[in-house]
């Protein structure tokens, strides 16, 4: 035994290094939007996403089977249809954003399924349902870079009205008519960031690189600058224990991946300077003002 | 003297149903009035009116300022979001430093006096969610100071809050008259309304009464405002813009 069994999957298989490369990318690009996310209050809406883009991904794959970029096109014009039919819905109707999210979403999801059964069989469908990280080509790994640099800078040009429109919307729709264009630039990130993620992850599990990192960091840090950046970092360890993990134990990748990430926001729950624990154990000082 | 906003025949509403009904005046240049009226009663929904974010179902309203600082009922401020007590009144810089411009040394110091002016120096990196409902206010306030636009319009601005905040915070309205600015704030505690406001707009839907403070707030005009239905009618008939004579009251549909 030595410290070689923490590189020699990465050092002996390139499948590995890519699948290494391209899931710490996605956890660059993926944390910070689900901290915002988180922070609007939409983490569920993320996972409503996550299923509306498989109709779009399995047109794609219809036409031209299991290739990468016209499923990722397919994936991300459905995505935004759902999100911007579901935004309009709610300004011309009384339903709420979240059930006619949940409404578009289930008709994109049941769509999808059944494209795919009409040409693919389920071993497809899994791919497109779990996705296949060690299946990351040179194609794939462009793509995702793509996708994270996109999704970084329009995040960094869009931070400060999107954290007026989190804080006080009623304030920003009095000085500013940027609310609602940077709401639906916002929900073109997240489809970008999970239409990025579903070759290594699959439609569903990637909304757990973006969710589960952010929810984790809330228990350490306070300020939002500091939740995303401490997310980074935990999706990146999970990205790689996840694999180091699957790889030894010869279990798929994509969920090992999303475990350990969980185990990170079990941990962080519990043991986290803001959570259970520390929250219950009242301070043994206090100031005198 | 001139009219700051001028309101022609406005009705606003949701879905067809309105909550202001045919108003007709002008809050002039300068004035310093509060809206008084009923839970329900429109007063929220006039503000919204004025700054633009709800469009009228009929009328309209003519407004000559551009900016205007808004101070909103302060439930509908996310309090659990982790932002600072500088990054929230920080916001009211936003017309000047526009979407992406980041804040410079002026306006920092602009801010810290802001801050020293509600009573919360030293609160400048506080996170909003440590502030009590008074403090919040105070905060509210300032980030109002910064704006510094000729049009003020206060929503609830002393709800929850105890009499010495009342007091501070209403001699910065009383400051912020006296610069000549437009304010317009929505009360419910009349005695305050009467004792520093010199108008007053009474609200139910419907304006009873629209001028000096004293003439407007009279027994008899409070008592047909209680008199306002509360729920609205599901079925009350569609108003008729042709048959325009206002003669119609609200109050006693026949079915």
């Amino acid at each position: 035994m030595s410290l070689d069994l923490f590189w020699a999957p990465f050092v002996e298989f390139a499948f590995m290094r890519r699948a290494l490369a391209g899931a710490i990318i996605l956890a660059i690009s993926a944390g910070p939007v689900g901290v915002f996310l988180m922070f609007r209050r939409m983490s569920l809406a993320g996972d409503a996403m996550s299923h509306a883009i498989l109709p779009g991904a399995a047109a794609g794959f219809l036409v031209s089977g299991l290739a990468i970029l016209p499923m990722t096109i397919g994936g991300f014009v459905a995505g935004l249809v759902v999100a911007l039919l579901a935004g309009v819905v709610s300004r011309v109707t009384a339903q709420r954003e979240d059930s006619s999210l949940a409404a578009f979403y289930l008709i994109s999801l049941a769509l999808g399924v059944l494209l795919v059964s009409l040409k693919g069989s389920n071993v497809d469908l899994m791919h497109v349902l779990f996705g296949t990280v060690l299946a990351l080509n040179d194609d794939a790994l462009i793509l995702i870079g793509g996708v994270a640099s996109v999704s970084l800078v329009g995040l960094a040009l869009i931070w400060r009205p999107l954290f007026a429109e989190c804080l006080d919307p009623t304030f920003l729709r009095s000085v500013s008519k940027a609310g609602q264009p940077v709401h639906l630039i916002f929900l073109a990130l997240v489809v970008l960031n999970l239409v990025g993620g579903f070759q290594a992850l699959g439609t569903l599990l990637a909304v757990g690189l973006m969710m589960l990192p952010a929810a984790a960091a809330r228990f350490w840090v306070r300020s939002i600058e500091a939740v995303a950046g401490v997310a980074v970092l935990f999706g990146i360890a999970a990205a790689y224990l996840g694999l180091l993990g699957s790889y030894y134990l010869g279990a798929a990748s994509g969920p090992a991946i999303i475990l350990v990430a969980g185990a990170i926001y079990l941990v962080s729950l519990v043991f986290g300077r803001r959570g259970v624990v520390f929250s219950r154990v009242a301070p043994a000082r206090h100031r005198i003002a | 003297m001139s009219d700051a906003i001028r309101l022609s025949d406005l009705t606003l509403g949701y879905d067809g149903h309105p909550a202001v009904h045919h108003l007709d005046g002008a809050f002039a240049t300068g004035s310093l009035t509060a809206i008084v009226g009923p839970n329900g009663s429109g007063k929220s929904t006039l503000l919204k009116g004025i700054m633009g974010t709800l469009a009228p179902l009929g009328g309209s309203i003519a407004r000559d300022a551009v900016e205007i600082a808004y101070l909103p009922q302060s439930a509908e401020i996310d309090r659990s979001f982790p932002a600072t007590v500088a990054e929230l009144i920080g916001l009211g810089l936003w017309k000047r430093r526009g979407l992406f411009g980041g804040l410079t040394a002026a306006d920092r110091e602009q801010l810290a006096a802001a801050l020293n002016a509600v009573g919360l120096e030293g609160f400048a990196r506080r996170p909003i969610d440590t502030l009590s409902g008074g403090q919040m206010q105070r905060a509210l306030f300032a980030r109002v100071l910064v704006q510094d636009a000729p049009l003020v319009l206060l929503d609830e601005p002393f709800s929850a809050i105890d009499e010495k905040t009342v007091a501070d915070l209403m001699a910065l309205v009383g400051r912020w008259h006296a610069e000549g600015r437009t304010v317009i704030a929505v009360l419910h505690d009349f005695e305050l309304v009467r004792r520093h406001f010199p108008r007053a707009l009474l609200l139910a839907r419907e304006p009873i009464g629209w001028g000096d403070t004293a003439s407007v707030l009279t027994a008899e005009n409070l008592q047909r405002a209680r008199a306002m239905p509360e729920a609205w009618d599901e079925h009350a008939p569609w108003h008729d813009a042709t048959a325009h004579d206002h003669a119609h009251d609200h109050g006693e549909h026949v079915h």
